[in-house]
This record gives C-alpha cells, structure tokens and sequence, in this order.
C-alpha cells in the first residue's frame, strides 16, 4: 500500500479539475485580452472562475486578482500595500513565504515586529496592541499555520487593526477546506490563498484585495488584472482553480483524530505540539522524543506512507522547524517531530495501515537512541 | 547473494559513490541512496570559490546524485548532518590548526559520521548495512574472528589511511563494492552503466574547505562564531634559539613546510617543529627534519587483536607517505603505542596519523602526538 499523508504539502488535483482544464486547454486558447471571440470565450471562463473564489472568501469578483500562487500574493500583498518607511508587524510562525518578504522589508528599510506565540502556537491580541506604533500600516498574520494547523484570532485581530486603521493580510493558503472563511466576518483586507492546497493546479493563487485597498504595483507590464498584475491571463488553471474552489467541502476530524489517538496512546511519551482545539481539522503534529524526525520520514517512505517533517531545505534535506521552535520546543524535540496531514482522499484503512507503520518504526528508532536504549 | 533488506548507499554525486549504488542494483540488491548534507556551502560566503556549486555538500553534488538515483530507478533522500559534521568535525578542525596541528578532517567525518550517525540512520530506516565508494577491503579472518581491513587494488586511490579509526561492529556492517577495482574500472563501470555522472572529475581537498585556504576558512568560521583569533604571531627560530624572522600566525605552518617562510638563508629551510604555546616557528635543513620514534594515541586496531607484545609492521605517517618498516608497541591499556622507524623519516606531524600495514592488511592505527 502507498498511502499519502501530506495534504498541507500539496494535494492530488481532483479528476473533475483535471477534465475542465484539459477542456480549457484544448477548446479555450485564446488570449483572455483579445477582443475577438476567442479572447472573449477565455474572458468568460476566467470571470467565471474569479466568481467562484469570490463565492468561496464571500469577496466581490472584482476583489480577486489572479497570481502565480501563494508566495506570489504575499509578495504582492506585502510589497503592494506597505507605504515607504511604514512599519509592519507579522508572527514567528508564518511561512517563508511571508516571513521573508517581511525581512526582505525589513533591509529594505522597513521597521519590522515579529509577534511571538504561545506554545500551542497562537498569538495573544495584547502583544499586538503593544507592538503598534504611530507608523504602523500593514499585519500580517496567516490564518491557518500550515505545520500545526493552529487557528489565529483573526477577527480579533482585525478589530484591533480596524480601530488603529492598519490594513490586515492574511496569509489563508491552508484555510479553503479546513474552515470557513468570510472576508468581511475576519474584517481583512488582503488574503492570500493557493490553487494547489485545494485540489487544483499548482502555479495558480489568488489575492483577496479589499475594494479601495491602495495597492501598489511591483511587477510591470500590461494592464492585466484591473492593472493589479500584469502577465497574460493563465485562463485553463484558473478554470481548474475556480471549480476546485466552488467543489470543496470541509473536512470532518473524525480520521485525523482517530489516527492521533492511537498514537498518542500506542507510542510512550509522545506528544501533541500546538493547540488541541482551536486547529484546522486535517493535521496532527506530533513529537515522538528520541527519534530523528528525518530518519522516521524516510522508514515511514519506504514503507510507502507519506509524511513529513520540518520544513525541506533547498537541497532538500531537512531543518529543524521554525514554528516548533518558535513554540519553545528544543532543536532536539523540533527534529523528533512528524507533520500528518490527512484529505479527502484519506480512508480508514490508510490510517489504520499508517498507525502500526508508524509504531513499529518508532520502536525501531528508539532502539538506536541512547536516550531510548 | 542479494541481502533482503536494503542496503544504505552514502551518495555523494560522484562516479564512485554512483558506480557502488549502480553496481547493487544490477545485482539484484534492494538499496536506498541517502546524500548527507554535511556542511552549508552559503555560510561563509567570503571563503566561497565560486557560489554555492562545485563543492562538497553542493546544490549541484546533490542534484547530480539525485540524477544518479532516479536513472537507477532507487529509493533516494537527503538526509541532514549539518550539525554533527559541525560538531565532531568542522570544530575541532579548527581547534586542532590553531593549536598547531595539521588535522584530517576525512578520518573524523569517517569516524563519526560516515560510520557512525550514518550508519545508525541507516539502521533506522531499515537497512543493516552500509555500502560507500572507499577505495578499500573489508573482509572476515574466521580464525581471528575479525574483520580486516585491505588496502584497495588500486594502490594510487587507496583510501585505508583515512579508514584505520574503523571498528569491528562498523567493519561488520559495511561494503566497499570499489575496494578490488581500479579507478579506470570503475570509470569504465559507469560508462557501461550508464550513469550520467561518469565523466565527472575526481574531487579533491577537504570537502568544506574551498581551495584548500585552511587559514582563510579558520579566520571566517570564528569570525562567524563572534570568535577572535587568538594571537598566533611569533618569531622564526633555528635550531639553536637565533631569530631569523617573524611569521603571521602558527597555524599558517606544518611541520615540513617550506613554503612562506621569507626567511633568507643559504640552504633550502624547512619548519622542524611548530609550538602554539611559545607561537615559535623552528626551522632547518631537510635533514633536521629526520626522526625516528614518536608516540600515537587514540590507538584503533583493526586486522588484529591489541597485544602489548611488539609488532613489526609498516608505517605510514601522512596520505602520500612510503609505508616505511617500523616497531610498534602498544602501552598501557593499548591504546596508546610507541613507535621507532627502522630509518629515521621526515615530517613526522602531530595531528595527522600514523597507520600500520602487513602487505596488504591494515592492522591499525593512531594519532601522532607531539613531543612532550
């Protein structure tokens, strides 16, 4: 058997989106820009897949500007809405793909807070009130943390930026299927999300930009995207992207806390890391101490289960997690620990096939570890 | 005959590691390629040769063995040594130069990470054995009850002077398919395997060390440590204590040396001895450079078991070095030995080792000490 359990890694694209793409492919080629009927017929398909992930953030279609994916709309968000000089505040727990745009910011001369977060992983509303200043203009706070599946207090979050009149970003790639999103209910004013996390194509995103929201342009050329951003129109993966949105359902916990439980039960000393609650329905973080994270990744492969830990490096080895050590776990812990993240795809049966695996491998592992021995 | 479980190649991109995973499998053997990263090549950006390729631990190593691995058709992962490589090698490398030593490097890293934490990884993902591409033989001597270690058919590539710090429990559980080939074989070998790294170039030097600038890696690794040097300035001397010169720093020196030295003499000198302690250089004549007996420590034996009892073997002192016939003798708990050349040799080192032979066997070895 050769289960997958790295969901928040990426997902397969579902055969429905596969086959309106391979339709758009071949029927819709013509440049969505074009005032002719071909350019017409891709226009619409585009303005109707913008519907669609409008529908999903309850956003207006024109609040929706197609990007290249998440990295991408960060750095348009970021870059876009932050005046010259401003000061910006973000947490220790995002992703790379904000956290360094902020500190890319930051030696572009940018005075930058990093909030920290608790050890389940959220942050407290106070630390940001205290972290503002008179120069303050953007947050940026991610919705759900893609290595733990902790949720932020983003209403109240938004509550404190609407008094002090600073735009909110919100960092939403691993929210679509894990929890509602309501972009006027979160009170944000940019949010970025990811075809590919949904069951879509990858090299597509989209970037919620709150109607009236100054956004300035970091890349130049036509005037695509409402002059938003420029590049010709990539019409066949936003059809994919805009059915893979309106298709999605959420997903139950009933699996992924079947699968926790026993191993949290089966294996001594292991431990939960983040918040048991308040966390997105498809992840299990856990800290099995005394192994190496890596080594359990790769005997766990090999037995044709996949899963991962920390967060791969270029050569694509493995680094201690930034989130986990940002929630006080030791370097030592932060390697012993295995991200499981579970989709619609998952059955019982790989679950049930993945807890002995995942058991017997660690015992295995122990036995090598002179703390275990 | 094929083993069951898997066997753990250590891949590092190049044609011998390539040629030991490709010669497995087409033996039938379940293997698993595993790449260590040892070393961030972006760390010390003002010692880098040319960006981050090229070099050990590269980007472009680590795409050339994960090329290697997806010709074969094999299981492959990168797996992350950064910090025991730090810590068991990187670090006291550089304490060894600046407490005047030449270290090796290769024997630490072989010693505590090849054999070591990568064996043990290899272990828990499900593979009892390792296979690398040493030039070097490892067989079972049943009477014995041990393993031996041989040198490689290949006399310019053998590779046991780094190896003698291996003991029996590793030796049990590791393969040197290349150890009876020549490197024309081997290069042959993944021609006809079809590998895509056949024509790559041997690598040389110290892995994390670009160009072989020892002190222009030191000065950077502690300048990123927040480390200062501590002074190692000091006066050249001879033999009888008379100051010809001044040097920038000990650790610039080994023992032999004759380049750098800017001092005018009428007869080619040489670095004798090199003392941290008193930063004093002494240097003379080649034949000052002449010695007989010297002490090791750290004493591993490998092809047979420790006795107290005097052995007679043949010593090598340094890579390139002529084994040369010596006395051995082991002290105390045997871990330590004394060791009289039959002819006195030249440059014997602290910091590097001394490595013992019987025609092809290697019985063991030791780190050079420096004179009491």
């Amino acid at each position: 058997m050769r289960a997958y359990f790295d969901y928040n890694a990426t997902t397969p694209v579902h055969p429905t989106v596969l086959s309106a793409m391979t339709e758009a492919y071949s029927s819709h080629f013509g440049n969505a820009s074009s005032i002719h009927t071909f350019g017409q017929q891709s226009r619409q398909q585009l303005e109707s897949a913008r519907r669609s992930l409008a529908t999903l953030l309850a956003a207006k279609p024109e609040e929706i500007v197609f990007t290249s994916g998440g990295t991408e709309s960060n750095n348009l968000a970021l870059f876009g809405a932050l005046p010259p000089g401003a000061h910006i505040i973000t947490s220790s727990i995002e992703h790379p793909a904000v956290l360094n745009v902020a500190e890319q910011l930051h030696r572009l001369g940018h005075p930058l807070t990093v909030l920290p977060v608790s050890s389940s992983g959220i942050i407290d509303p106070d630390d940001l009130r205290r972290a503002l200043r008179p120069d303050t203009r953007l947050v940026s706070l991610m919705a759900v943390n893609n290595e733990i599946g902790t949720l932020q207090p983003i209403r109240e979050v938004s509550r404190i930026t609407r008094e002090a009149n600073i735009l909110l970003h919100c960092d939403a790639v691993q929210a679509p299927g894990r929890i509602p999103i309501d972009v006027n209910d979160w009170g944000v004013d940019l949010l970025s999300l990811s075809a590919h996390k949904i069951y879509g194509p990858k090299g597509i995103g989209a970037l919620y930009v709150r109607k009236g929201t100054p956004l300035s342009k970091h890349t130049f050329g036509g005037h695509h995207e409402r002059d938003r951003r420029p590049g010709t129109e990539n019409v066949p993966a936003a059809v994919g992207f805009g059915l893979a949105a309106s298709r999605l359902s959420l997903l139950a916990p009933t699996l992924r806390d079947h699968l926790e439980q026993s191993l949290l039960q089966l294996i001594p000393g292991a431990r939960l890391n983040g918040h048991p609650t308040l966390r997105a329905p498809n992840v299990s973080n856990l800290c099995f101490p005394g192994i190496e994270g890596e080594s359990l990744v790769i005997a766990l492969d090999l037995r044709g289960f996949a899963v991962s830990s920390g967060a791969a490096c270029s050569s694509g080895s493995v680094e201690p997690s930034h989130v986990l050590l940002a929630l006080g776990l030791s370097r030592a812990d932060a390697r012993s620990s295995l991200r499981f993240s579970l989709g619609e795809d998952s059955t019982p049966q790989q679950v049930d096939a993945l807890i002995p695996a995942v058991v017997d491998s660690v015992a295995r592992l122990r036995k090598l570890s002179p703390a275990y021995a | 005959m094929p083993d069951s479980l898997p066997i753990a190649v250590a891949m590092s991109g190049g044609v011998d590691s390539s040629v030991v995973a490709g010669l497995l499998k087409s033996q039938g053997q379940p293997i698993v390629g595993l790449t260590m990263q040892l070393w961030n090549q972006r760390r010390l950006p003002e010692v880098a040769a040319s960006g981050p390729t090229g070099r050990c631990c590269s980007l472009d190593d680590v795409y050339d063995a994960r090329f290697v691995a997806q010709t074969l058709g094999i299981p492959f992962y990168v797996v992350n040594f950064e910090q025991p490589f730090e810590d068991n090698v990187v670090k006291p490398f550089v304490a060894d130069y600046i407490a005047g030593k030449t270290p090796i490097p290769c024997t630490l890293c072989n010693n505590f990470i090849k054999f070591d934490q990568f064996l043990e990884m290899a272990d828990g993902i499900g593979a009892d054995k390792i296979a690398t591409g040493h030039y070097a033989q490892i067989r079972f001597h049943p009477s014995l009850n041990r393993y031996q270690l041989l040198r490689s058919a290949d006399s310019s590539k053998d590779q046991t002077y780094f190896l003698w710090g291996l003991t029996q429990p590793q030796l049990a559980r590791t393969l040197f398919p290349l150890g009876a080939m020549v490197k024309s074989e081997v290069r042959q070998l993944a021609l006809s395997l079809g590998l895509p790294v056949a024509e790559k170039p041997d690598s040389q030097e110290i892995c994390f060390v670009p160009n072989g600038d020892y002190a222009a890696f030191i000065a950077a690794y502690l300048k990123e440590q927040g480390l200062t040097q501590p002074p190692a300035e000091g006066p050249i001397v001879d033999s009888s204590g008379k100051k010809l010169g001044e040097h920038s720093g000990v650790h610039h020196f080994t023992v032999g040396q004759r380049r750098g030295l800017n001092v005018a003499a009428g007869q080619p000198l040489y670095v004798i001895e090199t003392n941290p302690a008193t930063r004093q250089i002494t240097v003379g004549a080649g034949d000052s450079l002449l010695k007989s007996s010297f002490r090791v420590s750290g004493l591993n034996w490998i092809s047979l078991p420790p006795t107290p009892e005097p052995i007679r073997a043949h010593v090598r002192i340094r890579n390139r070095h002529s084994p040369a016939p010596a006395t051995i003798t082991a002290t105390g708990d045997l871990t330590t030995a004394t060791i009289t050349f039959d002819q006195p040799q030249r440059a014997i080192t602290p910091g590097q080792a001394a490595v013992f032979y019987q025609d092809e066997l290697v019985i063991g070895g030791g780190w050079i000490e420096r004179e009491p």
